[in-house]
C-alpha cells in the first residue's frame, strides 16, 4: 500500500492554516483589520455564540489573519490547535491560568528568559501560584519538587541564558508519572530545528517575536496544544473536565478530546484576560515564518562560523576569550543529548567570557559595529547583550549564580549577516577590549 | 450522558442540552477508531435547534465501556439496543465512514426505528488494504498515518480550518492515537467484511441524504453515488475540494445539510 503522504515542513510553512482569500483571489494572507464580523442572521449569532458552528465574532476571542498564523503554527509544531498572543510572556501567563487556580505551583527550570522568571518569581505568588526553580540537569530535583498541588513542569528547550539541554524525553516521563503536563518555552529553537511534542512535552510556547518572525518588527507570542495529554486521567484540571458555567457549562475534555486545553485557552483566556495578537502582527509575523526554514539555515552556518573564531580566540595563549558556550561544542555538558534533540543545530545564541569581566564586557559592548546592544535576540541583525546588567538585573547575586548568569558573560544572537563581517565585528571589539 | 446498553455502560454526548426523550432524536455514530467528538460543532447546533442528540462512543471507543463489535450487522442491532436505552422509539441516524455504514444496516434491518438516515463519507463496499489492516491489528502506528494521510483531501492537509487555530491532520491523529489497542483493527475489520451493502440500500425506505467529500480517496463520490442511487428518493451533496473527513473539512456545510433536515424548530 503506498505510504500517506504528509506536507513537508517548508512547504507548511509557506502554506500551512490558509486557502487563497475566498472573496478576491488574494494569495498573500490579508489582513483583516477588523474588530468584528457581521452575523448571517441571528440564529448564525447564537450558534456562533454557543460553539455551534466556527467562525469569528470579535478579534479579542479569534481574528481571521491571526487564525491563519495559529494554524501554521500548530501545523509546524505537529500540534492539535494554537492560540496567539500579545506577547510570549502572555502566551506563559494564558497557559498557566488555563491549567490551575491560586493554590497552584509548578516546578521550572531555574535557566529560563529573566521576565518568565520574574512572572513566576514575584507576580504569580501575588495570585497565589507559586514555583520551584531546579537546575534543568537535575532530573531527580524535578522529581522531588513535584507536590500535590502541582499543576505544570515547565522549561526552555535552550535555557536562557546558559544553554543548557533540556532532557525533554526524560522530563516528561517525570512529569507523566506525577499525571502533570510539560510545558516547553521553544524560542531559541523553533519547530525547525526542535519539535518537542515529539520528544514528549504537552504543550509548546513560543515568543514569535524572536527568530519565527526575524525581522524585529512585531511582538507576539503563542502556544500550542499537542493534544495528547490525557486531562482526564490525571483528575488535577477542573478547568478542563468539569462544567465551566462561564461557557455554557461546556465539559471541554468531554466536548473537545484531544483540542480541550486550547478551546478552553480561547474560550476563557483570551475571552476574559484579553492579551491577543493584532491582525498586523500576525500578518507580520506570517512573513516571517514563510522563510522560516531559509533563516534557520542561514542562522546555523553563521553560528558555527562565529563559534570556531570565539574558540581560537580562547585557546590563544593571548587571546581575549575566556571561555565559550554552546550545545555544538564537544565539551558542552548537553552535547549528547543536544544530537538527540537538536540534530540540525543548538540555535543561534551564543554566550561567552571577556577577559577583564564587567568593565571589559561593557567596552566591549560599545565598540562593536555590527552587532546592536539590545533587549531582544532571534532577529535577522546580530544582537548583543550583557545579561547581568540587563534581561537578569532583576536577579539578586544567588538566583544570578543559579541561573549561571557570571559577570563577564556576553550573550550574542547570530544574524544573517555575511559572517566574514560578523567575526571581523567581534575581532576589533574584542582587541580594542582588552586592549583597553 | 451514561447509559447501559446490553449490560454495558455507553457514553453518548448530548450536544449541551439535556436528553429529552420527547423530542425527535437524532444519533450521530462516529468512524473506525474515533469517538464523539468528531461531531462537537453538529452536536451542539442540532441540541440547540430543536433535536435530542446522542452522539455516541462506539462499544469499546471513547467512554463506552466493552470490547468493539466485530460486525457492521452486530453494530446495527446494538443501535437499537441503544434506542431502547435511552427510550427512543424512532431516530435519525448520522453516521460516518463505517458509522455510515452501521446507520445504512441499521435502515435496513430495523427500518421501524429509523426516521431518516445521513451518510458521510460511505461507499457500498470498504475494502482495506491488507497492509493496512495487519498494521492496524498490529496496533502499528503507521496504520494511523495511512488513516489520517489517505483521509484529508487535499486541502485538509493545507489546512484553513473554519474552526479558529485548530490543525485537522495533527487533530485526527490525535484522536485516533486515544482509541485502546486493538480498536482500530477491528473496525477497519468490520468495514472489510461488510458485504451487504448494496442489498441493505435496496431495504431502505425513509429519506436519505448522502454527503460526499468530492476528492474522498478512500470513499470516493462515485462510489457513494452508485449506492446512493440503490436508496429510493436518496440525495446527494457532493462537497467541492472535500476528503473523506467530512463532517471535520467542512463542518458548515455538513450543519447546513443537517440543518435543513433536521433542525426541529
Amino acid at each position: 500500500m503506498a505510504d500517506a503522504k504528509f506536507l513537508k515542513f517548508d512547504t507548511l510553512s509557506l502554506h500551512a492554516g490558509q486557502r487563497p482569500d475566498p472573496a478576491t483571489g488574494a494569495r498573500a494572507v490579508p489582513i483583516y483589520q477588523s474588530t468584528s464580523y457581521v452575523f448571517d442572521d441571528t440564529d448564525h449569532a447564537a450558534s456562533l455564540f454557543n460553539l455551534e458552528r466556527p467562525g469569528h465574532i470579535y478579534s479579542r476571542i479569534s481574528n481571521p489573519t491571526v487564525a491563519v498564523l495559529e494554524e501554521r503554527l500548530a501545523a509546524l509544531d505537529g500540534g492539535v490547535g494554537a492560540v496567539c498572543t500579545a506577547s510570549g510572556q502572555a502566551a506563559l501567563t494564558l497557559a498557566i491560568m488555563t491549567l490551575m487556580d491560586a493554590g497552584g505551583h509548578i516546578v521550572a527550570s531555574s535557566s529560563i528568559y529573566g521576565g518568565s522568571r520574574n512572572l513566576l518569581t514575584y507576580t504569580l505568588p501575588r495570585f497565589g501560584i507559586t514555583t520551584t526553580f531546579v537546575n534543568p540537569r537535575d532530573l531527580d530535583g524535578f522529581r522531588a519538587a513535584i507536590r500535590p498541588e502541582t499543576r505544570l513542569l515547565f522549561g526552555e528547550v535552550l535555557g536562557n541564558p546558559g544553554l543548557e539541554v533540556l532532557d525533554i524525553p526524560g522530563l516528561s516521563t517525570i512529569a507523566h508519572d506525577a499525571g502533570l503536563p510539560l510545558m516547553v518555552d521553544a524560542t531559541f529553537v523553533t519547530p525547525y530545528l526542535c519539535k518537542p511534542l515529539s520528544f514528549g512535552a504537552d504543550l509548546v510556547m513560543h515568543s514569535c517575536t524572536k527568530w519565527l518572525a526575524g525581522h524585529g518588527v512585531a511582538i507576539g507570542g503563542v502556544v500550542i496544544d499537542g493534544g495528547a495529554f490525557d486531562w482526564e486521567t490525571s483528575g488535577k484540571f477542573p478547568t478542563l473536565t468539569e462544567p465551566y458555567a462561564g461557557y455554557h457549562g461546556i465539559d471541554f475534555a468531554e466536548e473537545y478530546g484531544p483540542a480541550a486545553f486550547v478551546m478552553r485557552a480561547r474560550a476563557e483566556g483570551l475571552r476574559d484576560f484579553g492579551a491577543c495578537m493584532s491582525p498586523m502582527n500576525a500578518f507580520q509575523i506570517l512573513q516571517g515564518v514563510e522563510t522560516l526554514p531559509l533563516r534557520m539555515k542561514g542562522h546555523i552556518h553563521n553560528t558555527r562560523k562565529v563559534l570556531g573564531f570565539l574558540e581560537s580566540e580562547a585557546y590563544a595563549e593571548n587571546g581575549s576569550v575566556a571561555w565559550v558556550t554552546h550545545p555544538e561544542l564537544p565539551d558542552h555538558p548537553d552535547h549528547r543529548l543536544r544530537a538527540q534533540l537538536l540534530p540540525h543545530g543548538a540555535g543561534s545564541i551564543v554566550s561567552f567570557g571577556i577577559k577583564g569581566g564587567r568593565e571589559a564586557g561593557r567596552r566591549f559592548i560599545e565598540k562593536l559595529a555590527l552587532f546592536s546592544h539590545l533587549a531582544n535576540v532571534g532577529d535577522a541583525k546580530s544582537l548583543v547583550i550583557h545579561p547581568a546588567s540587563t534581561t537578569h538585573a532583576q536577579l539578586d547575586a544567588e538566583a544570578l549564580a543559579a541561573a549561571g548568569v557570571g559577570e563577564d558573560m556576553i550573550r550574542l544572537s547570530i544574524g544573517l549577516e555575511d559572517c566574514d563581517d560578523l567575526i571581523d565585528d567581534l575581532r576589533q571589539a574584542l582587541r580594542a577590549a582588552t586592549k583597553a | 450522558m451514561d447509559l447501559t446498553v446490553n449490560g454495558q455502560s455507553v457514553y453518548a454526548h448530548t450536544g449541551g442540552r439535556p436528553f429529552d426523550p420527547a423530542l425527535p432524536a437524532i444519533v450521530l455514530i462516529h468512524g473506525a477508531g474515533m469517538d464523539h467528538t468528531v461531531w462537537s460543532l453538529q452536536s451542539r447546533y442540532l441540541a440547540h435547534h430543536g433535536r435530542s442528540v446522542l452522539a455516541v462512543d462506539l462499544p469499546g471507543h471513547g467512554r463506552s465501556a466493552g470490547a468493539p463489535l466485530s460486525s457492521i450487522e452486530a453494530l446495527a442491532d446494538w443501535i437499537v439496543a441503544l434506542l431502547d436505552a435511552a427510550g427512543v422509539a424512532k431516530a435519525a441516524l448520522a453516521g460516518h465512514s463505517m458509522g455510515a455504514l452501521v446507520a445504512l444496516e441499521t435502515a435496513a434491518r430495523h427500518g421501524e426505528r429509523v426516521e431518516s438516515l445521513a451518510l458521510l463519507g460511505v461507499a457500498e463496499t470498504m475494502p482495506v488494504h491488507p497492509d493496512l489492516l495487519a498494521a492496524a491489528a498490529l496496533n502499528d502506528p503507521s496504520a494511523i498515518e495511512l488513516v489520517i494521510g489517505w483521509g484529508h483531501g487535499p486541502r485538509g492537509h493545507v489546512g484553513g480550518a473554519a474552526a479558529p487555530g485548530l490543525s485537522l491532520v495533527p487533530g485526527g491523529r490525535r484522536l485516533m492515537q486515544r482509541a485502546r489497542p486493538g480498536v482500530l483493527g477491528v473496525d477497519l475489520g468490520a468495514c472489510n467484511a461488510y458485504v451487504r451493502g448494496g442489498e441493505a440500500a435496496a431495504a431502505v425506505s425513509c429519506p436519505a441524504l448522502f454527503l460526499l467529500g468530492g476528492v474522498d480517496r478512500m470513499t470516493p463520490a462515485k462510489s457513494g453515488k452508485a449506492l446512493a442511487a440503490k436508496v429510493s428518493g436518496s440525495e446527494v451533496i457532493q462537497l467541492s475540494g472535500i476528503g473523506h473527513m467530512v463532517m471535520t473539512e467542512a463542518p458548515n456545510a455538513t450543519t447546513d445539510a443537517f440543518s435543513a433536515r433536521f433542525s426541529a424548530r
